[in-house]
């Protein structure tokens, strides 16, 4: 346990210190606000002293200068106000600055993490729980830094200051009041410690529901044409319910602080109006003092609330930075090797040298693949669900690195080729169709923004996808919402086919490009490929067996091993695997 | 955000003696200053120990019974904004199952995702410190003032210009900052939205190289957010020294008129004192309020956002005559039916007319985008046909039960789905009483006996959220073994064995032809071989029915059906012939 909360504590610290880290830029601002939370503070303490010496002055009310003097003093206030208003002004623009900036930073570093992870993250981690580190967690720690700067700081310093004026006036009734507030910091100590594992409960039990919020919302049209609406209704009520009850519990718990500490300052309260009033008898202090002290009694005891307060805070905050941080620090990809040369004049010859890979090192995947395409070649990859047909092309795009061996594009290994030079010579439509909220044509001109509009509808006409998108309300300019909106399957892969025929590149990759298209449209499309991949290197992913009939090599896959290779024909009369495949298509079973 | 306030009916208890006892609590607040008052003018006066003693025992007891009803308001707060978040959370899940599937393609997933849980949690938390405080902060202003008018009528008259003054001050600044904090809501939507892309579009944005254009997207929005955010705070920090000038100026008015009236003797220096402390009693209030401002502005927009969510109407009117049979068992007639997604758009479906018997296999086939979806998508009522009707078994699916005419259909969509879980409770969605025997019997039809079985644990295997653990094939032969369970009148198979190799799609056919029970049957696809073998086979082209007959009669007269079949079987006919 002690363990635990040790290493618990180190890594708050750890994280903390990072925290720092991003504050250092803004040192500057930062030492404006430290210095504008000084002087509000000292100017807000300076008051009651200056409200006290009004107060006693008015035991003088019948003499010569009392006017005069009264007049002077209530100057000297004005000045103090004013002065103290423009200096918390300042410090909460600086403090808002300070912030927000940070934040920011923090955001623009994650998104840049982002861009440069290995898929493998991607792949592995759910795309939620990123998103919601992104935004979420961020917001939060900012949250939390903003009441920690505005409260912690100014109440560190209010309690410092209190203490030195209280001194100043009356040494007994400080210790009066130093003696009793302390234990308002035990009990909200105690309170925070006990609803910690509350909190925890309900943000784990908070995690639970919107898992089952994000699958059921998301899947939504499922959910009604299963009539499950009232079922997963109840499922939801369960957790909700429980939620209902953890909340309460933590919420009303942690809730306590605030009248307990408070009950600890009217004790205070209470302690120094006796001492000081007893004091007055005896003739030790004035009533002014006496006035002064009790409005001092209860501004040094409120920083006490408020800073048990803020550590809750600020413990959250920094527990959400944690996660943060965890994205930030993520392993990014292997960079680019210095001396990695950008491809240029692309052939379109691609050799893999005795590939071995695997997602997970108990699970081999591909091992021993070897394979030499020659310019202009056309290769199409058979087999069935699983046997590592996606693999291949992740590989080839380098979104992951084999394990052994090597691929290389006109001979030089992919790994000492900048990856942006090597993805930009192949052209990539996956069956999982990806576009982005925006127009029609912004996602069109995503490989070449700077296309004319002859360039864009050409490409259109070409992949057949020009007559439906005519037909839209706006055309070209039709906004899709996220997903693509009510576009059908086919019209998005119309669409990222489109995306590839407008930027022209020297090699590539279909995989299942066509899946969702009817074979007609399909067939003229393949025909523009054709066209276009003239003398041009091509990788095919598909089942439908027609569409790979004319390819140079059909390689046919199995358990991450080729089991055959050669083109159509060749293969039929090997009457193996291929052959059964082909056959099957045709049973009119 | 005051449509919302109806979920706080059942917590009226809870939410009259929240505030109430945070009212008692502050009465005794009240109190105090002239407590210390007359300890001053009486006992610091007479020098009578007792009476001080006395008059701090008070005090103390003031203290104790404030913690009491203050911690007794508190859990009343606590419980009505944690029981208002439930009941608003309920009623918005169920809500959002009732949209149309249009209004869900038209809101899109993620903000409804974030309305549902960050925008609630935003707002019970304002809803308790509402409770808790909203009404505590007013309650000492005025009671302050009319404290002091107990002291001296002229001198309180200074609490009777300031206590406007500030409510303009501090209203003025919730009004102008709320629209700014729905601004700052939209715009982190806007963030949201860019990185769930870029985590979805990875591959694609990393095959086009575009890593460098979308960083400097996210980075004009997060600086669109950050102004927003800046812009926001400069208001809010006006809060706390606009209030602090404006008491303190007060304080110092009342100092002046306080030794006025000393002088004339209508006041003591013991009640001057208890004015001031009632001057700062409100200072320290607002202090506590302009921190509270922010969360209930933003309270106040997130609840706007909800409040839009309920705005939308519930999908489909449920039927005029909510009836739950008609004549037959799976027998679908469409009637010129016409159909259109947005108002003003294209139609997707034009005056389509057919005629399915009960037991009948139709097949759809078409181009890409010429509304087979769209069509099946009428028969459990989906979308609404515009024109003409959709009728099964004499009656137009309108005047249905839309429960009980969802529960006639079983429909396996293109994108197989699956739901976190095992294999059994997924299958189970088709009916909660089948049993293992009539489970296995739809998996073997559906092609996915052989893997299940295969599985550690068979139906008991666990199925990882949206079926992540689960190859394509098997998500799809899942759901359609999940509509087998249902022995459906209608069974409405849209495209769902893309993913299936051509054996295991040729099985599947077959088994479908000998389902144990009776059933219509619609198949979407692009294969002619999947359909060929149907009773009627409708051809679709830009919407409209281009051909309805058997295969021999299309492949007769039907040019774009020719088309299709020999773009599939060319080669091979070519052979045979």
């Amino acid at each position: 346990m002690d363990i635990s909360m040790k290493e618990k504590s180190g890594k708050q610290k750890d994280t903390l210190i990072k925290v720092l880290k991003y504050i250092k830029p803004y040192g500057l601002l930062m030492a404006l606000t430290i210095i504008m939370a000084i002087v509000s503070v000292a100017l807000t303490l300076y008051l009651p002293i200056l409200t006290g010496d009004a107060v006693d002055l008015l035991a003088f009310i019948g003499q010569a200068s009392f006017w005069s003097d009264l007049f002077a003093l209530l100057k000297k206030m004005a000045a103090v106000i004013a002065l103290t208003a423009l200096a918390q002004w300042i410090m909460s623009i600086c403090n808002n600055k300070i912030v927000y900036s940070i934040i920011q930073d923090i955001r623009k570093k994650a998104f840049r993490k982002l861009e440069i992870l290995p898929l493998k993250y991607m792949d592995a981690h759910s795309h939620g729980d990123i998103v919601s580190r992104v935004v979420a967690d961020v917001d939060q720690f900012a949250d939390g830094l903003l009441i920690g700067f505005t409260q912690l700081f100014t109440g560190v310093i209010t309690i410092i200051g209190t203490l030195g004026f209280m001194l100043s006036v009356n040494v007994g009734i400080t210790i009066v009041v130093v003696v009793i507030t302390p234990v308002s910091l035990l009990v909200a100590a105690f309170i925070a410690k006990k609803t910690f594992n509350m909190f925890k409960l309900q943000s784990e039990t908070r995690g639970e529901q919107t898992t089952l919020i994000n699958e059921m919302i998301g899947n939504q049209k499922v959910v009604q044409a299963f009539n499950r609406e009232d079922e997963t209704l109840e499922e939801f009520d369960e957790i909700n319910g429980r939620l209902e009850k953890c909340s309460l519990r933590a919420i009303f718990f942690s809730s306590l602080t605030n009248p307990c500490t408070r009950f600890v300052n009217s004790l205070v309260y209470t302690g120094v109006g006796l001492t000081g009033a007893l004091a007055v008898i005896r003739g030790g202090l004035s009533i002014g003092q006496l006035t002064c002290f009790l409005s001092y009694a209860n501004q040094y005891t409120k920083p006490f609330n408020e800073i048990s307060g803020v550590i809750t805070e600020l413990q959250n905050a920094l527990a959400c930075a944690a996660r943060i941080f965890e994205l930030i620090e993520e392993e990014p990809q292997v960079p680019d090797k210095e001396d990695a040369v950008a491809l240029d004049h692309v052939q379109g010859k691609v050799d893999l040298d005795h590939v071995a890979f695997s997602y997970v090192p108990e699970r081999k995947l591909i091992e021993d693949l070897d394979l030499h395409v020659k310019p202009g070649q056309r290769i199409a990859i058979v087999g069935p669900t699983g046997c590592g047909k996606t693999t291949i092309i992740n590989l080839l795009m380098r979104f992951y690195d084999v394990d052994q061996g090597a691929i290389c594009v006109e001979d030089t290994d992919i790994r000492h080729i900048t990856r942006k030079s090597l993805r930009s010579s192949y052209g990539m439509v996956l069956q999982d169709t990806w576009l982005k909220r925006g127009t029609i044509r912004d996602n069109i001109t995503v490989g070449k923004p700077e296309a004319s509009e002859e360039e864009i509808i050409a490409a259109a006409k070409k992949s057949h996808a020009h007559s439906f998108i005519r037909r839209l309300p706006e055309g070209y300019d039709t906004v899709i919402s996220e997903d693509g909106g009510s576009l059908s399957q086919g019209q998005k892969q119309l669409l990222c086919i489109t995306r590839v025929m407008l930027s022209l590149p020297p090699m590539l990759i279909l995989d299942e490009a066509t899946s969702s298209i009817d074979t007609r449209t399909e067939i003229k499309i393949q025909k523009a490929f054709a066209s276009m991949m003239e003398g041009r290197t091509s990788f095919i992913v598909a089942h439908r067996l027609s569409t790979i009939q004319n390819a140079d090599v059909i390689l046919v896959m199995k358990d991450g091993h080729i089991i055959e290779q050669g083109n159509h024909e060749e293969l039929l009369e090997k009457k193996g695997f291929y052959a059964e495949l082909y056959q099957s298509q045709f049973a009119l079973g | 955000m005051k449509s919302l306030l109806v979920y706080l009916k059942d917590y009226k208890k809870e939410s009259v003696l929240g505030p109430l006892f945070k009212l008692l609590e502050a009465s005794f607040e009240l109190i105090v200053p002239l407590v210390v008052a007359s300890m001053i003018d009486v006992g610091i006066a007479e020098s009578d120990r007792n009476y001080v003693i006395r008059m701090c025992l008070i005090m103390a007891a003031l203290g104790v019974t404030g913690l009491i009803s203050s911690v007794t308001a508190q859990f009343f707060a606590a419980k009505a904004a944690v029981g208002f978040a439930t009941k608003l959370r309920h009623a918005l899940f169920a809500h959002i199952q009732s949209l149309s599937f249009s209004s869900m393609d038209e809101q899109g997933t993620s903000t409804l995702i974030t309305r549902m849980t960050s925008d609630i949690n935003q707002i019970q938390s304002g809803v308790n410190m509402v409770l808790r405080l909203f009404l505590r902060s007013p309650f000492i202003v005025f009671g302050a003032m009319i404290m002091a008018f107990t002291v001296d009528v002229k001198a309180a008259l200074i609490f009777v210009v300031i206590i406007p003054l500030l409510s303009v001050v501090v209203f003025g600044i919730i009004l102008i900052s709320i629209p700014l904090f729905s601004k700052v809501q939209n715009s982190l939507d806007q963030v949201l939205g860019i990185t769930r892309e870029n985590l979805t579009g990875v591959r694609v944005i990393r095959a086009f190289g575009k890593e460098m254009d979308e960083t400097d997207k996210f980075d004009r929005q997060t600086d669109a957010l950050k102004k927003i955010q800046v812009m926001a705070a400069k208001i809010s920090a006006l809060m706390n020294p606009v209030t602090y000038v404006i008491i303190n100026g007060g304080l110092i008015v009342l100092i002046y008129t306080g030794a006025v009236r000393v002088e004339s003797g209508a006041l003591t220096q013991g009640q001057v004192v208890a004015l001031v402390n009632y001057m700062s009693q409100i200072l320290v209030e607002l202090v506590k309020l302009a921190n509270l401002i922010i969360t209930i502005t933003k309270a106040v927009a997130c609840g706007n956002r909800v409040a839009g969510v309920f705005e939308i109407p519930a999908g489909m009117e449920n039927g005029k005559g909510s009836l739950t049979q008609g004549e037959g068992r799976g027998t679908v007639f469409f009637e010129h039916v016409s159909m259109r997604y947005h108002e003003g758009g294209e139609e997707a479906l034009t005056e389509i007319t057919f005629k399915a018997d009960q037991g009948e296999t139709i097949g759809i086939i078409g181009g890409t985008g010429s509304g087979k979806t769209t069509l099946v998508h009428l028969i459990p009522r989906f979308y609404d046909a515009e024109k003409g009707s959709v009728k099964i078994d004499g009656v137009d699916v309108k005047e249905y039960d839309l429960t009980a005419l969802r529960d006639k259909v079983g429909i396996v969509m293109q994108k197989a789905v699956l739901f976190k879980g095992s294999i059994r409770e997924n299958l189970l969605w088709g009916n909660e009483d089948a049993t293992d025997e009539e489970l296995w019997q739809a998996l073997k039809i559906a092609q996915a006996e052989e893997f299940v079985l295969q599985k550690e644990g068979g139906l008991d295997a666990p199925v990882e959220q949206e079926g992540r653990n689960l190859s394509g094939g098997q998500k799809q032969r899942l759901s359609i073994a999940r509509a087998l369970v249902k022995k459906p009148e209608i069974l409405i198979l849209d495209d769902s064995a893309s993913a299936l190799d051509y054996a295991t799609d040729a099985k599947l056919r077959k088994a479908l032809r000998e389902v144990p029970f009776e059933t219509t049957v619609f198949i979407v696809s692009q294969r002619a071989s999947s359909l060929m073998h149907a009773d009627q086979i409708i051809v679709l082209d830009d919407g409209c029915v281009a051909a309805i007959g058997s295969h021999e009669q299309l492949l007769e007269d039907c040019e774009i059906y020719q088309e299709i079949y020999y773009s599939q079987f060319e080669r091979s006919e070519r052979k045979k012939g």
